[in-house]
């Protein structure tokens, strides 16, 4: 199980800022796993969107990195400052 | 010093602190940011703001240390509200002291533009006419915009 995070509007979404997921085996990377949530909350593209960014562990990654190992992970849509 | 937190920020009392943990500094600037009383899709009835920890905070710690390193300042306070505020709260407090004023003015200037466009915050307000996911202005990347590449004076 996992720890994914979405944040500001992407809560709107997902319908939660904070869920626990078994990630398929077949999920090996960030933008995989991007694709699979759009899929999965019937998004339309929202999480698949350039700007909104991926961390890991808080740190910001490409989608192309492996998600192996990472205890929590952040969709993250452009900040909006204080 | 630096703090995230949905505590209420009472900028006289940590104006207080700071003069007295900066009482040598000879120039002191401070902001405050509240919460505005109205948006464009009507009054503001709460402002909901995000922080994701660590990473916010240690962005901001970044930021102080480019400001250090651009300025001579030799203490700074950060103090900023997350959770729900409502029109008046103050959201965020800003002090720099250095040894003359122009240097506490540029650094808390150059904070804020830190804080109102890369700081790692998400913004909802909410008015009668529903919640909104505030994105920033064209503004404020200008504003943070006038900061790079540009030498210390």
């Amino acid at each position: 199980m996992q720890k994914i995070l979405y944040f500001g509007r992407l809560s709107d979404v997902t319908g939660c800022q904070e869920e626990r997921l078994e990630i398929p085996a077949d999920i090996e990377t960030a933008g995989a796993l991007r694709n699979w949530l759009d899929k999965r909350y019937g998004a339309g593209g929202v999480l698949l969107d350039p700007t909104v960014r991926i961390a890991l562990d808080n740190e910001i990654i490409f989608d192309g990195a492996p998600l192996h190992a990472a205890s929590e992970i952040a969709f993250m849509p452009p900040v909006g400052g204080g | 010093m630096l703090q995230v937190s949905a505590d209420p920020i009472d900028a006289a009392q940590a104006l207080r602190s700071f003069e007295a943990h900066a009482s040598d500094a000879g120039a002191i600037v401070t902001f405050s940011g509240q919460v505005r009383p109205w948006a464009s899709s009507g009054d503001v009835e709460i402002l909901h703001l995000q922080a994701y920890s660590p990473m916010t905070e240690t962005g901001i710690e970044t930021a102080i240390r480019d400001a250090q390193s651009r300025w001579p300042i030799d203490h700074v306070c950060v103090l900023h509200r997350v959770g729900d505020m409502i029109p008046g709260d103050n959201i965020v407090f800003v002090a720099t002291a250095s040894k003359h004023r122009r240097a506490a003015f540029e650094a808390a200037d150059f904070l804020m533009d830190y804080l109102k466009t890369k700081a790692v915050f998400w913004k909802k307000e909410q008015t009668a006419s529903g919640a909104k996911w505030i994105e920033p202005r064209a503004e404020d990347y200008s504003d943070a915009a006038r900061w790079k590449d540009k030498e210390t004076v």
